[in-house]
């Protein structure tokens, strides 16, 4: 190994790779120091600002928000209703899906687009008036009126997704199937659903993120009586500005996620999802 | 014991006529290929046989019986696509077995039939593999066991071969052919590659716009092509745009003096068209030859020579000439017409012969299968 003068300029390709590693570094601090802030906080039992990590180290928080009957009731509640918003979205969405990518129908490309709609706009507005009708409806406060949101807000993942993935799969692989004698049940089945597993659970990981993290929406048409958790850490911070509150349950609601992420990173590993990509 | 008829099959895409009123015979254990160019309808027809597309008119008999009311997954047809079309998600065994299962054949008969299949097609070993982790020849050997070990009456390729390389394509061939003949399959195979058609086939059929243009063996489809499609679409041919000028037929730097009931025959025809054939037309040394020409282009095509000859119209020619024929671009030669085909407009070809070469009668081994071929 040569050592190169400090002085005089370096060679291009090593400049280029000392540029590429500055980025990824300030990349990987832009990313990461929040969430290390974050873990940091919510073992901190003590930080006091001018030292450079927590003075005293422990579970105190934690103890304090799980013991809190709020939290308690908020988090299975919160699970819940993802898990039912994305059941939901699933049933009516896939269906819709697989008619939109096989059948071609005047206004298809408008009935993609429409899904859309509901992201490009404002949202809070959009809540305000769908709180009006509720109110109307005397579905304020009940967990129909938080799902029934939560659902009109993803129900773009779990059509797009899934739609595109319909229209990728080779038709010469149903043929193929019917050709050695499967009905069309069984090409769907064994074959069209398996070649899109990979999308789907895509699709499903983000609606269920999507509902489990939305807070707008829920606060609008949930309160008083459903408090999903991410209203509780919402009021918990706005109310009571105890710093490491907010940290642990910034920490507690990583968990549903880092457990998909974990289980996306199987599925997207595994041999179903690198033959759909390379076929 | 399995024959399939088409009895003018026609299948249109709108105002389109991809297949038009086809009829065709196939034999029991016959292996037919159908040939012509891309979009010529030949793929239509296979999709047709197969169940993926319904005719428009005409019928398919399998062993005599329509099928044309009977869904691909009834019919008695195994299909081999030129994708290879596995099922990525299913190991090499799953592909094979998928037919048998959906048959609900026991466990025990599903594993010796798919072990024989694999057998068969030299497969054995790799049956827990999954198709992303088989070479391009091996996935389509997986492709072809799936349809056989379904024992299918008609076995239908579309152009199974083509996206391997030129190696691989000629060894599968050579596969196919055997695996055919030992199981006696009729097999029907669409191709647009004259080679791989004249080296499987007993008999190729040539498609043209939807409309078959000769049904025969490679021999005769390449001896005596029915049209001026198929012989400027089989082989290398010269074709030549000819006129009859008194007792001659004049055709690029040829005169051929043609007999009275010969010219009779063409008399009275505008469009006249004669085609040779690259080893039809001899080179010769310029003294003794009424035809003349220059030489353009020597392309060497390993066992012999083409040489591109140009005339003094601009015509130019292409002549096979054996490899001891010290012959190179500029020479000055002469040329002699062997034989030629003279095609008229919706007759049969009139055949012009000069000189027959001198074939040995070979001696034929007593008993011998006069198998055309």
């Amino acid at each position: 190994m040569s050592i190169a003068p400090l002085a005089g300029p370096l060679p291009r390709a090593s400049r280029d790779a000392l540029g590429g590693a500055v980025l990824l570094v300030a990349l990987i601090l832009f990313i990461a120091a929040p969430l290390v802030g974050v873990l940091l906080w919510a073992f901190a039992e003590q930080w006091r600002p001018p030292a450079a990590l927590p003075t005293q180290w422990g579970f105190k928080y934690w103890y304090m928000l799980l013991a809190r009957a709020d939290v308690q009731q908020s988090f299975p509640l919160s699970l819940t209703l993802a898990s039912i918003v994305t059941a939901l979205s699933a049933v009516i969405c896939l269906p819709a899906a697989y008619a939109l990518a096989r059948l071609d129908f005047p206004g298809r490309r408008l009935i993609l687009l429409s899904f859309i709609t509901a992201h490009a706009f404002p949202r809070f507005p959009l809540y305000v008036s769908i709180a009006v009708i509720f109110l109307s409806l005397g579905l304020i406060g009940t967990a129909p009126a938080v799902v029934a949101v939560q659902l009109v807000f993803s129900m773009l993942y779990m059509i797009w997704i899934p739609t595109a993935a319909f229209r990728g799969v080779d038709r010469r692989l149903e043929e193929a199937a019917r050709d050695v004698g499967a009905s069309h049940l069984t090409v769907l089945v064994r074959i069209t659903l398996p070649q899109v597993a990979p999308a789907i659970g895509a699709a499903l990981l983000l609606t269920f993120m999507n509902a489990f993290y939305e807070v707008e929406g829920a606060l609008l048409v949930g309160i008083p009586d459903i408090r999903t958790l991410p209203i509780v850490m919402l009021s918990l911070i706005t109310g009571q500005m105890i710093v490491q509150y907010g940290a642990v349950l910034s920490a507690m609601l990583w968990v549903p996620s880092l457990i998909l992420l974990i289980f996306a990173r199987r599925m997207f590993d595994s041999r179903t999802f690198a033959a759909g990509v390379t076929t | 014991m399995a024959t399939l008829s088409l009895n003018s099959l026609t299948r249109r895409f709108g105002a389109t006529v991809a297949v038009s009123a086809m009829s065709l015979d196939v034999a029991d254990g016959e292996f037919v290929c159908l040939l012509g160019p891309s979009g010529c309808g030949k793929s239509t027809a296979l999709r047709c046989i197969a169940g993926f597309e319904e005719p428009d008119g005409g019928d398919i008999l399998i062993d005599g019986a329509s099928t044309v009311a009977i869904p691909p997954n009834r019919r008695a047809t195994g299909m081999v696509f030129q994708s290879h079309a596995l099922w990525s998600h299913m190991t090499v065994f799953g592909n094979i077995a998928f037919g048998l299962k959906l048959r609900k054949l026991a466990d025990a008969a599903i594993r010796r039939k798919v072990g024989e299949v694999l057998d068969l097609l030299s497969l054995s070993g790799l049956e827990s593999r999954y198709p992303r982790q088989l070479s391009g020849g091996q996935q389509q050997r997986v492709a072809l066991a799936r349809s056989l070990v379904l024992e299918p009456k008609i076995l239908l390729l579309d152009e199974p071969f083509s996206s391997l390389d030129a190696h691989l394509r000629v060894r599968l061939r050579e596969e196919l052919r055997a695996i055919q003949r030992r199981l006696n399959q009729t097999t029907v195979f669409v191709t647009h590659d004259q080679e791989e058609a004249l080296t499987l086939a007993d008999r190729i059929a040539i498609m043209n716009a939807g409309t078959l243009e000769q049904i025969d063996t490679p021999g005769a489809v390449y001896e005596r092509p029915e049209t001026l499609f198929v012989a400027g679409f089989i082989g290398a041919m010269n074709v030549l745009p000819a006129r009859l000028i008194g007792h001659e037929l004049q055709a690029g730097p040829f005169r051929l003096p043609l007999s009275g009931e010969r010219r009779r025959a063409l008399a009275d025809l505008q469009a006249i068209d004669l085609a040779a054939r690259p080893e039809e037309i001899e080179l010769l040394s310029r003294d003794n030859a009424q035809s003349e020409g220059r030489v353009e282009q020597v392309i060497d095509l390993g066992p012999m020579r083409h040489v591109v000859v140009a005339c003094d119209d601009g015509m130019r020619l292409k002549v096979q000439a054996p490899r001891q024929v010290p012959v190179a671009p500029g020479d000055e030669v002469g040329l002699g017409l062997q034989r030629a085909l003279v095609y008229r407009d919706g007759a049969q070809p009139v055949e012009i012969v000069r000189r027959h070469p001198s074939v040995l009668p070979f001696r034929r081994a007593a008993g011998a299968e006069l198998r055309p071929q």
